[in-house]
């Protein structure tokens, strides 16, 4: 029934980008012609909480939102929103995981532990994994903050976007000042990605 | 060449094509976009008003006034508008008016999730349900037409999931704006019994008028597919039902107010099987069952929360949501917070500390009723808290009221706080009031409000004063204080809770988020001195945590904005300031 449509759901925690890298995703499917539809999170659960973006394209898109065990790809900016997400995650489907921990307030406090090692976890379950240290290579692009775009560029390789649509894309959406480490960031970011 | 939108981006759009030249909105998600992205156009004027029912009442007058006029809010913001709402329904309008009214099915970000579509019955108005961004544009732009056409106000009612999503939109012409002749009208728009009773009868016949138009007008479509199952839907939910069902027959209604009661039938007489699928309240299913047509609906699908693909997969077509990768054990829940360095944190630790009862409010100190604060007792609607605390105080008498104090930020004050403020004094409630002062409307996106002395665009405005307000009222007791000092708060708290007498203490310091300065100083936990108590740990930041292996708090400096909250929290000083 979903044949031919791209589901990419992008989870994070509020205040990491998601919904930036979710429009630029999107963009790039609009470039190449395609139906898109993309549901955000705005509001309260932006305040440090978790959150999820969604992108979907491919010929003809009904609902903005994706099924429970539909997601072609999970783009996660931190390790355990990952593992919160994963049964939305197709037969076959890919995980790519910011090796990167951000403590949830249970955590902080001490009254529950954080799965250190929730994103190998992820590994020995999804044969599709991919773990990028991409907060580390953003800092080392300038910007610990494109993290999300270290992230697209592993994304862009790993399900075929054109680079240079994307990069077109990256330059429309991103402000001036910050394009060079953005597009720096998303480079090193397709570097990561081989088969 | 088409554009991805936002539903409420599409909105503000297909109001400019129509020759809209005036909105007004309070800001509310998941509505806020709308009129945010209206004030954009060149041309049109567009306000952030103090709140939904002047919002509507500028809306009236400027349609009344002969121009085509948007108003936007939330579904809990049309409570407050609704009392011009009704009246407006019966005086009708002269530039066509559209009022958006966005729902929050699953409250993503609200308080409740009422089903707005009841308004249009009750009030007797079209109601419009666009089921993408293109229908969003081109929906609104019909609702001008069909607003004056049949002098009514239209509610064109979206939800968050279609509010919050982009889809491709084609833009269309934008139709010169036209101000249309004033005349003075007072059968049809005072509103005395006199005039109003022969605008009742104005009201039903339009109705008729309007039940008519449903059974022809495009907004209402049927797609057939197989005829052992026809499905009524309308609104976002449609696209669930494509994705889900797609051979199923579908009658789709971009009118859901009134309904199409001819074309319902003969869809009713072709298929096999009738379901309605709808979120919420089953305001389609009951009219159907009204008209003596065997349907299904709430039986089988949710009368509570937001539908999904997967929960129509479920309901309908017997598929269980796929759940091909699951990890065995609980993942740590990840609640939203208030930001590191956030005013409100001094508040709610102040009140949990001096175990206060606290009655609250809505905006981004909501959070501060959550764990580990846990500050707050009440919070039900806009600028409830304040007469809140006021009738806990009538009931459980003054001894109790030097116990309980108002919460409230500085936009939701400027809303709907100052009327029950007047009721303190002339009432003589011996309560305490504390305005969280953060200079925006912080929850929705950091909009402007009268106190901020900015317009939607910016503009510098005269700024509504709000100390001199409360005094002008009769306060006598008020205190600015900071509310990252702690113990100035906390004696602040302390004397006026004391007092015979209503007090305000308006807690003043801008939103971290407005206009970070970067930190003059950074801290770090001495680990000689740090117990490992855990004090800190509970005003509940991201800027500081506890490592389990060493037993001692940690500050995160990629978090910590410096802003010197838990330094003062923690009795052995083992918070110090990073040297040099």
């Amino acid at each position: 029934m979903d044949k031919g449509i791209k589901n990419i759901l992008i989870v994070g925690v509020g205040g990491q980008g998601t919904l930036l890298t979710s429009r630029i995703i999107a963009q790039v499917a609009v470039q190449m012609s395609y139906d898109v539809k993309v549901s955000e999170v705005h509001g309260m659960a932006q305040r440090g909480g978790s959150v999820v973006s969604q992108v979907r394209y491919g010929e003809k898109v009904y609902s903005p939102i994706i099924k429970k065990g539909d997601a072609d790809v999970i783009l996660a900016f931190e390790k355990l929103e990952a593992a919160r997400m994963l049964d939305y995650l197709k037969p076959g489907g890919m995980v790519i995981i910011n090796n990167d921990r951000v403590d949830p307030l249970p955590v902080m406090s001490g009254k529950e532990k954080y799965p250190e090692d929730i994103a190998e976890r992820i590994k020995g379950l999804v044969e599709n994994t991919v773990i990028v240290d991409a907060s580390k290579i953003a800092e080392s692009c300038g910007n610990i903050k494109a993290a999300n775009v270290v992230l697209l560029g592993v994304l862009s390789k790993a399900i075929s976007l054109p680079e240079a649509e994307v990069e077109k894309a990256i330059q429309e959406m991103v402000p001036p000042r910050a394009l060079d480490v953005n597009l720096a960031a998303f480079r090193e970011g397709r570097k990561l990605f081989t088969v | 060449m088409k554009r991805l939108m936002i539903g409420n981006e599409a909105i503000a759009r297909g109001a400019f094509e129509a020759g809209a030249t005036v909105a007004a909105a309070y800001p509310g998600t998941p509505s806020t976009e709308i009129v945010s992205n209206f004030a954009g156009f060149e041309g049109v004027y567009a306000e952030w008003a103090p709140n939904e029912k002047v919002a509507l009442e500028v809306g009236v007058g400027s349609s009344i006034g002969g121009a085509r006029t948007l108003v936007a809010m939330k579904h809990v913001g049309v409570n407050v508008a609704a009392d011009p709402l009704y009246t407006f329904a019966y005086t009708g309008v002269n530039g066509g008016l559209v009022l958006i009214s966005a729902d929050d099915p699953g409250m993503h970000s609200s308080q409740n999730e009422q089903d707005n579509r009841g308004y249009g019955r009750f009030a007797k108005i079209p109601v419009i349900e666009p089921a993408d961004s293109q229908e969003a544009k081109d929906f609104t732009r019909m609702a001008f037409d069909i607003s004056e056409r049949f002098d009514t106000p239209v509610m064109l009612r979206i939800t968050t999931r279609l509010a919050h999503s982009q889809t491709l939109v084609e833009e269309g012409e934008v139709q010169k704006p036209e101000l249309k002749e004033y005349k003075k009208n007072a059968a049809k728009y005072v509103m005395l019994p006199g005039f109003a009773r022969g605008r009742h009868v104005e009201v039903e016949k339009r109705m008729l008028k309007l039940k008519e138009f449903a059974e022809e007008t495009d907004l209402n479509r049927i797609e057939w597919g197989e005829k052992n199952l026809g499905i009524i839907t309308s609104g976002v939910v449609y696209q669930y039902v494509k994705e889900v069902l797609p051979d199923a027959s579908i009658l789709k209604l971009g009118l859901s107010n009134p309904l199409p009661e001819k074309l319902i039938e003969s869809f009713a007489s072709e298929v096999d099987r009738l379901l309605v699928v709808e979120e919420l309240e089953p305001v389609i299913e009951e009219q159907i069952r009204a008209l003596g047509i065997k349907v299904e609906g709430k039986e089988l699908l949710s009368i509570v929360g937001e539908y999904s693909p997967e929960m129509l997969a479920a309901c309908l077509a017997g598929e269980n949501a796929g759940q091909s990768f699951s990890l065995e054990s609980q993942i740590p829940a990840r609640p939203p917070l208030m930001c590191p360095g956030c005013p409100h944190r001094g508040v709610f630790h102040t009140v949990k500390k001096m175990k206060l009862v606290v009655t609250g409010d809505i905006g981004c100190y909501t959070l501060g009723a959550l764990p580990p604060l846990q500050g707050m007792d009440s919070c039900i609607c806009m600028g409830a808290s304040i007469g809140t605390a006021l009738g806990m105080e009538k009931a459980r008498g003054e001894e109790f009221a030097k116990k309980v104090v108002a919460v409230i930020g500085d936009s939701t004050f400027v809303h709907s706080g100052i009327t029950p403020l007047i009721d303190i004094v002339y009432n003589q409630g011996k309560s305490t009031v504390i305005i969280l002062d953060n200079d925006t409307t912080a929850m929705t996106g950091h909009q402007d409000h009268p106190a901020t002395g900015l317009t939607i665009r910016k503009e510098p405005t005269r700024k509504l004063d709000i100390e001199a307000l409360v005094r002008a009222i009769g306060i006598k007791n008020v205190r600015v204080v900071d509310p990252l000092n702690l113990k100035e708060l906390e004696t602040a708290l302390a004397e006026e809770l004391a007092r015979n007498e209503a007090s305000v203490i308006i807690a003043k310091r801008p939103c971290v988020l407005l206009e970070r300065e970067a930190a003059q100083k950074r801290y770090y936990v001495d680990n000689e001195l740090c117990t490992g108590c855990k004090l800190c740990i509970k005003i509940g930041c991201t800027g500081i945590y506890y490592l389990d292996e060493d037993k001692k708090a940690v500050i995160n400096p990629n978090t910590c904005v410096s802003c010197g909250l838990c330094p003062q929290v923690c009795k052995f000083d083992a918070i110090k300031v990073v040297e040099g």
